[in-house]
């Protein structure tokens, strides 16, 4: 129904989804989800308060397994994976396509082990120390915390934790890294840093990330699909998906421009 | 619009009086159940505290109040709640956790949560029955009869339901998005809770096993029930050995008619009460450093 305006993306994908459906008990949330992740791209998932951006996020590191009563269809796959054959462990999904939340959540330990911990469960061979510092500058914090590596990580600022938990997600090495409103918390300051961080960590990563701030989609991310609850409103899909220079000069989908122009959401 | 309104002004002090008023009646409460500990101290203090002394802690009881001592029923009660807490916290928190991170949803879970609580209100003296009839009868060939274990064991069903509840509120308490961030990381389920549902939960299950033991060592009928023995010249020396407990020592001095075997009994429960005090004291001071520590 709205598939013209996904244009189909032909460069190396990493994660795709294809017709996928997501129920919480009885209830439809998305329907005919359509849409390919570019990989070492940064994509941004826009859409409106309800629209399911978390929804899809999830389904994509098998995190909505979590939830009571939540049940995914159709296919994700991951370098044409099946991620939801019963062959595949969750956990082995969630070790290679990681997770930064919305609100920053530490673990209530030191910086140090926070780093550790999920090198350590993932049976990571290096020195930690290494690991420590070379995850840290990554996401541009170890400036700031280098002298007190051992302290409880919960007295860093809001903005620090949030790149720690970015730092965290990075040193498990994952190939992907989904980010769930990182900045929401953040004042502009800090949510600048971590949009500098997300230029630098498209090297090694592909990122795929929800945000409701339009400026920082056009800013950071190179593609762009935009969410939105279908006519009779009871689920919501893709219903645009492009460059995001693109869609943010030239939206194809009514809805779309008059979301990123703010005449709804 | 004027900020002197009378009519709400007096509605206001009408209102203001009420909070007083209850404020008071709270006061009160609070002071009648102050003071009536304090008494209750006073007397046994000053009842029994003469008595004290290395000798009364360290001699075993004798038909003559004045060389009795409490050597053999600190050292049961000592043997028992340790044997008991290796028994029953291993077994509770391993129960809490299952209860939260594990079993399924469903009515079954529920009908099992719903009874362990009502296993915590359960009289004791029906653990005494039941411990009575399953580890002094049934098991006699193991535990030898109305022995230590078998107190031991009998006492680790009774506080199992108290430990149960506090490990899996403490469990519950543990914020979902640290779970989330455990699992996001690629962890499985156990590494999870061993990584961070533990450490966070442990200063609430250390305040509940505390608690436990502290129940442990205050509990008289079901030990009675079970048959420990009220004369006991001897220290336990081993798990199929006799013995006794501090509340069964002093009840039965405080049944004897003689006035110096009351005053035994108080100083008895002074011993009691210190213990008891302090592991409370100890529970208080257990959760508040890890709770520095978790938070900084
Ligand atoms: N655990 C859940 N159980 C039941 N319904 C849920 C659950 N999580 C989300 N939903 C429903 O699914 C729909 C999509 O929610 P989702 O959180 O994915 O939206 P979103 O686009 O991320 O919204 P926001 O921008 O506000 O974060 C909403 O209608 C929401 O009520
Ligand atoms: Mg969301």
């Amino acid at each position: 129904m709205t598939s013209q305006n996904i244009v189909q993306f032909d460069g190396p994908t990493i994660l795709k989804a294809e017709n996928v459906a997501v129920y919480y008990g009885d209830k439809q949330v998305l329907r005919d989800v359509m849409l390919s992740v570019p990989t070492h791209k940064i994509t941004a998932l826009i859409g409106p308060s309800g629209s399911g951006k978390s929804t899809l996020l999830r389904c994509f590191n098998r995190m909505n397994d979590l939830i009571r009563g939540a049940r995914v269809e159709g296919q994700v796959t991951y370098h044409d994976q099946d991620l939801y054959d019963p062959e595949v462990d969750p956990v082995e999904v969630r070790r290679r396509i990681g997770m930064v939340f919305q609100k920053p959540n530490p673990f209530p330990k030191s910086i140090y082990e926070n780093i550790t911990w999920g090198a350590r469960i993932n049976g990571y061979r290096g020195t930690m120390d290494e690991l420590v510092e070379r995850s840290l500058r990554r996401a541009a914090l170890w400036d700031e915390v280098k002298d007190r590596l051992h302290e409880n990580a919960l007295s860093l600022s809001g903005g620090q934790q949030q790149r720690l938990c970015i730092a965290r997600a990075i040193a498990i090495e994952p190939e992907v890294i989904l980010m769930d409103e990182p900045a929401s918390a953040l004042d502009p300051i800090a949510t600048l840093k971590i949009e500098e961080l997300m230029h630098e960590l498209k090297e090694n990563y592909t990122i795929l990330i929800v945000t409701h701030n339009m400026q920082q989609a056009a800013r950071v991310s190179d593609y762009t699909a935009m969410m939105m609850l279908t006519e009779d409103r009871n689920s919501a899909t893709v219903i645009e998906f492009g460059k995001t220079q693109a869609i943010f000069t030239h939206p194809r989908d009514r809805r779309t421009e008059d979301y990123i122009t703010g005449r709804i959401g | 619009m004027s900020l002197r309104d009378a009519a709400f002004e007096s509605m206001l002090q009408r209102r203001q009086l009420r909070g007083m008023i209850f404020e008071a009646i709270a006061f009160l409460a609070i002071l009648i159940g102050l003071l009536t500990l304090a008494l209750l101290f006073y007397d046994i203090i000053t009842s029994g505290v003469e008595r004290l002394s290395w000798d009364f802690l360290t001699s075993f009881p004798s038909r003559r109040a004045s060389r009795a001592g409490i050597l053999s029923a600190l050292a049961g009660s000592v043997f028992l709640v340790s044997l008991m807490s290796i028994f029953a916290f291993p077994i509770g928190i391993g129960a809490a956790i299952y209860l939260e991170e594990y079993a399924p949803r469903g009515w079954l879970t529920d009908l099992i949560q719903v009874n362990i609580a009502n296993l915590a209100g359960v009289p004791s003296i029906i653990y005494g029955l039941l411990g009575l009839g399953i580890f002094a009868r049934l098991a006699e060939p193991i535990t030898g009869g109305r022995t230590l274990l078998a107190g031991a064991l009998t006492m680790a069903l009774l506080v199992m339901p108290v430990v149960i509840i506090a490990a899996r509120e403490a469990i519950r308490s543990v914020p979902s998005e640290i779970r989330l961030a455990a699992l996001g990381l690629g962890a499985t389920r156990w590494q999870m809770i061993r990584g961070h549902v533990l450490p966070y939960a442990l200063p609430g299950i250390l305040t509940g096993t505390i608690l436990a033991i502290s129940r442990a060592l205050g509990e008289t009928a079901p030990l009675i029930t079970l048959g420990a023995l009220t004369y006991v010249p001897f220290v336990p020396d081993g798990l199929r050995s006799q013995f006794t407990v501090l509340p069964i020592q002093i009840f039965n001095w405080v049944t004897r008619p003689q006035e110096a075997f009351h005053t035994n009994a108080a100083a008895a429960i002074i011993v009691l009460l210190a213990i008891l005090l302090s592991m409370n004291a100890l529970a208080i001071y257990l959760r508040y450093r890890f709770e520095k520590r978790l938070m900084k």
